[in-house]
Order: structure tokens, then C-alpha cells, then sequence
């Protein structure tokens, strides 16, 4: 499933990040590569950004962002 | 491919040597790049290795700052080059590609550093290590410097210094670096590495090109992507070290920073809090800043009044006196405002809720093409540009960064107030709207609200031509909630202010000469004055012939001709030529327009924008044929012209310094001044056929 799906409070395991650009380049050297869980904290008051949590800190990205973003449960 | 010989020590000592005879100190010539994650601690340590000895910068042709200092150990010394806070080395920012050629010497008068301390926040020890293996790369010696260790075993993790050592394969140490622990083993360590060579040992180089073959992993990456393979064997790496190092906790409790969060960045009062403030912020930056400023003002007067004194008479007193000392000293007394503004600036960052600041309002700034935070700037610019478009600063991309500069003297500044008040006392005291609502108020929204929607409008215009890029990535690090550094915060705002006074110094005090110069010459004797009034004193007289002698110096002046020169041009603005010799003085600063006007309608230099007699000149003004120059439209229009034209040669100053570039600072001044007339004329044409 993609990491937007994920209902807050919830925790998953990456399974890949998809695309191949600044972004996708960005989330992965700040720790979001397969095999790392990420927690969904919440979203900010217009329902974007979301902020998740990962390797012990806090990151926020847009939802745009986060698509490119595959979990497992 | 990374594992050829070490570059030659040897001959990088002798290069070194060879540059030494050039430096007062040889000692300093080891050279110690300081590098680090944002928020790890690494301003902290660089204060503490150097103390004062620190001189800040810019790398030449960019605004990154360039921060350097001696750090004296024992026997041993060394310069020591702080890098901006990176998450990376990919060479995709600004900072990025700083840091990148520090590391590979190609720096002007910066030598390749004999080694480098990474600083490593040990409460984010695994984001913070792959930092880590980057710059283990390059070749270079490094030595890890650990962190916010108190905070980490407060969170009861457990870190194995020597472990984490053995399996990185350089030196790791603890450091606390406001009480000075763990600096004298960090010392030893660095000296000695500097003149040691370093054996390479990068495992997770192998592993990438491993990956390359590897299927199944490949898939699970994006398709062609070598770069995110090197990525993702760093992180394989780094979870292995992880492992064996830290002692893993299982905590339930929510941390103090997410409790503070859930308030702070709370759905419904999270926007609330923030409004509140930045309200705050704003009301003390005017409050506090008043008195200092009013005594700068006194004092600048005091200053150019002895300097008149004390100078012989002449053309160079005036130069000094009103040309070079009211022109810088215009500019100057903003100082505390500025002062003031970057001293929140720094707290909000340090504390960690700029990052929250621009989490908030993200989703709000990227419907115009805006960063979330750009947010701050343009609050900011509603004090005065020069700091809002300083921190602009804040912004990496370097295309949202320019939107945001471009668009901040929109922002109605605390120098347009003096003009709105003259005009509205002059025209529209005492009337209201609905019966109860002043129509004084009503005005002075509508002027800040023009500026706002204007802004936005030109953002959403910029962002689509001109500027068109991708929405800037907004993956952006919530770092956790901190008590700020009392030094690194006053460090900060000194140091920010005083590229302030240095910058605008240099461009202000030449426009000041030359604004001053139009204005001065040719010089004009009045010789003949009949005084209107017979039962005048004499000192009433010597007062009413010195403005006289003032209003034909400007009439005949440069300014004067040019005031005449733009007549055609704003004559359909309902502007004379007078107003025109108004409209070209305040080019150097908008409230200027009031002591220009005060002069040119002989009332005296010191009217201030409430004065009764300069409200009434403005009213009794005439033009040849009987009817009046300034009517309330009039004072509409020139309102709506300083909304949106860009007559503020400090702006225009910071601008080139901050964009570096004169296209764009030129583009700016020509795209805001034609915006500018053609509202006004819009409002003037329009307005009249109403009243007809």
C-alpha cells in the first residue's frame, strides 16, 4: 500500500520508493529506504503535510511526496 | 574505484608549507572542516573549540556563510572551517555544493582539510551517521565528535563509543560541549589524525556495486537508479552498526517534544498559536525598537548638525552633512528593529518551531507557489524589507528563494506608514464609512491588503514563467524541541545584523551622494525676498527667506529639472512636476516623500506627516490655473503608487547583495514600478470618471 493510506498512528515497513528524481533522492538520504518502519504522527491543520516518524526522528513531507512511498504491514 | 592509494600526504604538506610564508601564524595552516547534520550540536562545539576567534563571511558569489576560526590546542592549532549543517553531500543545494568543494579543495585560499570532525547528534544516531559515511568517502581523515550523549542516555540509549569506533574504523568521542567535556580527547584525536594517512575502509561501496547485479534488490528500487543503490548500501551498513553499538530501547512513552507537538502543531489551535505568535513577535520588535531608534534618529541629527558646525562652510559640509550622514544615518536607525527581528528569528529556529511554522502553513504558501517558509520573510517584511529578504536566506531552493525576494517589498512597510498618514490627516480625517467605521482605517487596510493580494498574484505569476520549477520538495526534518543557546542566539543575530550595516553600507552611501548632488546642484541665490507678511519679526523673516532659499535650490536643482523632465509622464497620474521632484527624492527611502514635500512647499524642513501647516499647504497648493493640485483622489493615487513601487534604495541594495545578481534586482525595480504606474493610473483615470 502507499504510505498516505496509512491511518495515523499506525506503523509499517518500507518496501520501495519509486521514481527517480529530487525528491525520491531526498527521502531516501533522509533514512526512508526499504526495510526501515515509519510511523504516521499526523497531518498538519489543512490535512497537509504529514509528519511520520523514522529511525528514532520526526520527518514531515507532502502527501504528493509520500506517494512514492510503498509500505507492507 | 574508491579504493586507490591515499593521496600523497607528503606532498599536500609540502603545498601547505609553500603557502605558509604568506601567513603571519604557520601554526594555523593545518586546516579542520567542522560538518554536520542541522540541529547536531555543531555550532555549540565550534564555539567551544574557538571561542572568540571566529570571523564570518560569505564563499565568494554565493550567500552561504562562510564561518572560520583559530582553535588552539596545546601546542597545536589549526583553522578550523565550519560547514553549513548538511544532510547530505549530493551536491543538490547551495550548501551542499559548498561543503562538497571545501572537501576537495577547491575553495579559494582554503586548502583541502587535513581532516574532518563530524559531529553526530547521538539521539539521531543513525540519520546523523550516514552523513558520516559520505564524508568518509573523501578520503579524508575523519573523526567523529558524539553529541547530545546526556539527552541520548536520557532516552536510556546505550551507546558503545568503542564499538561504534572498531566498526567505523575512525575515532569516536563523546563531547559536552557547553561544559567542556570530552574537548581535550577530541583535540588529540583530531591533531593526530591531520598528520596521519587514513586506510581507506568503505564496505558499503562494495556492497553497491553488488546491488547493481542483484535483482531482487533492484526491483524493490526505483528502476535506474545508481545513485539511490549507493543510498540504500549506506543505510545497510549504518542499521549493521547500529545494531551492534546501541542497545535498542522499547519505549511506549511519547517523547517531550511530541508532547509539546500535539499542542503546538494541533490541528485546530495550532494556527491559532502560531498567529498569536508571530502577533507577539511583531508588537515587541515595534515596541522595543521605538526609544532606540528615536535616539539613533537624534543622534544622527546631533551628528550632522556638528558636523555643519565644525566643518567650514561649504560644499563639503553639506556633502557630509546632508548627503552622506541623513543618508546612511536614514538607513542605520533601523538597526534595532533589525536587531530585534533576528533575534526571535534565531530563537524560533533554535527552539525548533520555525520547522512547525512552515509544517503549519505549507499546504497555504504552495497554493501560490511558495515554500512554507517563506512565511517568515514576508511577515517579517511588513517591519521593513532588508530583514525579511535577509531571511530569505532560510529557503534552499534557490528559484523559491528568488519568488520570495522578489515579492517582499510588497509587504506595506513600517516606512510607507508615514506617507498613508499624511495623505489620509491631509484628505480623509474625521470622515467614516457607514457612519461608525473610520475611513482613515479603512484605507490604511485596503493599502496593506493591495500589497498582499499583489504579492500573491506575482508569486503565482513568477513561479509559472519566469521562476517555473517543480514544487520545492517540503521533505523537512521536525527537530526535537530544544532550550536555545543563549550564545548561539545573540552569535546569530550580532552576526546577521552586522551584514546588514556592512552591506547596505557600501551601495546606501553611494545613491545617498548622488540623490544628494541632484538635489544640491546648480547651487541658486536667492538674492531678492519680499516677505509676505509686514508685521513678520526678524527672525520670522530670516526663517521665511531660508525656506524660500531652500524651495528655489530644489526647484532649480538637477532634481528639480528632472521633476520637470517626468511632468508628461505622470501628468496623467495627476501628478505636477512638484510631486515629480517628490516621487524621484524618495527613490532613497519612501518617508523621505514628507520632508521633500515640507521643502518644496516652503513650510520648513522639520513638518512631520501630522503637522497642521504641511496638510494645509498640501490643500492650498494651486495650479496656474486656480484649481487645486491635490485633490482626495490624488492622494489616492500617490497612496496606491507607494503600495506597489519599489522606492527604497536599502531594498534595492540587499537585493543585489542577496540575489547577487543586478538582472534580477533590475527586474524587480522595473516590474514593480510599472505595476506601480499603471495602477495608479488605473485609479486616477478611473476614479475620475466616477467623480464626473
Amino acid at each position: 500500500m502507499i504510505l498516505t493510506n496509512l491511518p495515523i498512528g499506525e506503523t509499517a515497513k518500507v518496501v520501495s520508493v519509486k521514481g527517480n528524481n529530487a525528491v525520491t533522492k531526498r527521502l531516501m538520504e533522509m533514512g526512508v529506504v526499504p526495510g526501515v518502519s515509519v510511523k504516521v504522527i499526523k497531518t498538519a491543520p489543512f490535512g497537509d503535510p504529514i509528519e511520520i516518524r523514522l529511525r528514532g526522528y520526526s520527518l514531515a513531507m507532502r502527501k504528493s511526496e509520500a506517494e512514492a512511498i510503498e509500505v507492507s504491514e | 574505484m574508491k579504493t586507490s592509494v591515499v593521496e600523497n600526504q607528503a606532498s599536500k604538506r609540502a603545498k601547505n608549507s609553500t603557502e605558509k610564508s604568506e601567513t603571519r601564524n604557520p601554526k594555523t595552516q593545518i586546516v579542520i572542516a567542522l560538518a554536520g547534520n542541522p540541529n547536531a550540536g555543531k555550532t555549540t562545539l565550534f564555539n567551544a573549540l574557538t571561542g572568540l576567534k571566529q570571523k564570518v563571511a560569505n564563499y565568494p558569489g554565493v550567500t552561504v556563510e562562510r564561518k572560520e576560526g583559530v582553535w588552539k590546542a596545546g601546542e597545536n592549532a589549526a583553522r578550523l572551517i565550519d560547514l553549513p549543517g548538511l544532510y547530505s553531500f549530493d551536491v543538490t543545494s547551495m550548501d551542499e555544493q559548498i561543503a562538497h568543494d571545501v572537501l576537495t579543495g577547491k575553495v579559494a585560499n582554503l586548502p583541502k582539510p587535513d581532516a574532518v570532525i563530524a559531529v553526530v547528534d547521538a539521539t539521531n544516531l543513525e540519520r546523523n551517521l550516514y552523513l558520516v559515511t559520505q564524508i568518509l568517502e573523501y578520503k579524508i581523515p575523519v573523526i567523529v565528535a558524539l553529541t547530545m550523549v546526556d539527552l541520548a542516555e536520557k532516552q536510556s540509549l546505550e551507546i558503545d563509543t568503542a564499538k561504534l569506533s572498531k566498526l567505523l574504523q575512525v575515532p569516536v568521542i563523546s563531547v559536552k560541549a557547553a561544559q567542556k567535556q570530552g574537548i581535550e580527547e577530541l583535540s588529540d584525536a583530531a591533531f593526530e589524525a591531520a598528520h596521519c594517512e587514513r586506510k581507506l575502509y568503505l564496505p558499503w561501496l562494495s556492497e553497491a556495486e553488488f546491488l547493481e547485479t542483484d535483482d531482487a534488490i533492484h526491483l524493490s528500487l526505483s528502476e535506474d537508479a545508481a545513485a539511490n543503490r549507493k543510498i540504500f548500501a549506506r543505510y545497510n551498513f549504518i542499521s549493521d552498526v547500529y545494531q551492534e553499538s546501541v542497545k535498542p530501547v522499547e519505549t511506549t512513552e511519547r517523547g517531550v517534544s511530541e508532547k509539546i507537538d500535539s499542542v503546538l502543531t494541533h490541528k485546530f489551535f495550532g494556527l491559532f498559536i502560531l498567529v498569536a505568535i508571530l502577533l507577539l513577535v511583531f508588537q515587541t520588535i515595534f515596541s522595543w525598537a521605538e526609544l532606540p531608534m528615536s535616539l539613533l534618529e537624534t543622534g544622527f541629527g546631533a551628528l550632522g548638525d556638528f558636523a555643519k558646525a565644525n566643518l567650514p562652510e561649504g560644499i563639503l559640509s553639506d556633502l557630509i552633512s546632508d548627503g552622506i550622514i541623513a543618508g546612511v544615518g536614514g538607513v542605520l536607525v533601523f538597526l534595532p528593529q533589525i536587531l530585534l527581528l533576528f533575534l526571535f528569528i534565531s530563537i524560533l529556529e533554535d527552539t525548533g518551531y520555525m520547522s512547525r511554522a512552515a509544517f503549519l502553513l505549507d499546504k497555504l504558501m504552495s497554493k501560490f507557489g511558495l515554500h512554507g517558509k517563506a512565511f517568515l520573510p514576508l511577515m517579517s517584511s511588513f517591519a521593513c524589507a532588508i530583514p525579511g529578504i535577509m531571511a530569505a536566506r532560510t529557503i534552499e531552493n534557490p528559484r523559491d528563494r528568488l519568488a520570495t525576494i522578489l515579492i517582499a517589498p510588497f509587504m506595506s512597510c513600517s516606512a510607507r506608514l508615514p506617507v498613508y498618514t499624511l495623505m489620509i490627516a491631509t484628505f480623509f480625517a474625521g470622515q467614516t464609512v457607514l457612519g461608525f467605521i473610520s475611513l482613515g482605517a479603512v484605507l490604511m487596510l485596503a493599502m496593506y491588503a493591495l500589497g498582499i493580494v499583489t504579492a500573491v498574484v506575482v508569486a503565482f505569476i513568477l513561479k509559472r514563467t519566469l521562476l517555473k520549477s517543480p514544487p520545492p520538495p517540503f521533505v523537512m526534518e521536525l527537530p526535537p524541541y530544544r532550550l536555545p543557546n543563549v550564545r548561539t542566539i545573540f552569535q546569530n543575530m550580532f552576526e546577521r545584523s552586522w551584514l546588514f550595516v556592512k552591506r547596505a553600507g557600501t551601495v546606501i552611501l553611494a545613491i545617498s551622494i548622488i540623490l544628494w548632488a541632484l538635489a544640491y546642484f546648480p547651487r541658486t541665490n536667492v538674492e531678492t525676498f519680499i516677505p509676505t507678511d509686514a508685521n513678520a519679526s526678524v527672525e520670522e523673516i530670516q526663517k521665511a527667506k531660508q525656506d524660500f532659499q531652500q524651495s528655489e535650490q530644489l526647484r532649480n536643482s538637477y532634481a528639480g529639472k528632472l521633476g520637470h523632465a517626468i511632468e508628461p509622464i505622470i501628468k496623467p497620474l495627476g501628478f505636477d512636476w512638484k510631486i515629480g521632484i517628490a516621487l524621484i527624492s524618495s527613490f532613497a527611502a519612501r518617508e523621505v516623500l514628507v520632508s521633500t514635500l515640507s521643502i518644496i512647499y516652503n513650510v520648513g524642513k522639520d513638518q512631520n506627516e501630522e503637522s497642521e501647516t504641511l496638510t494645509q499647504a498640501i490643500r492650498d497648493e494651486k495650479r496656474a490655473d486656480g484649481t487645486p493640485v491635490w485633490t482626495p483622489l490624488t492622494a489616492l493615487t500617490l497612496m496606491v503608487f507607494f503600495v506597489l513601487a519599489m522606492q527604497c534604495m536599502s531594498t534595492i541594495a540587499i537585493v543585489r547583495r542577496e540575489t547577487n545578481s543586478w538582472a534580477w534586482t533590475l527586474f524587480m525595480v522595473g516590474y514593480m514600478t510599472a505595476l506601480a504606474y499603471l495602477a495608479a493610473l488605473l485609479t486616477y483615470q478611473v476614479g475620475r470618471l466616477f467623480l464626473n
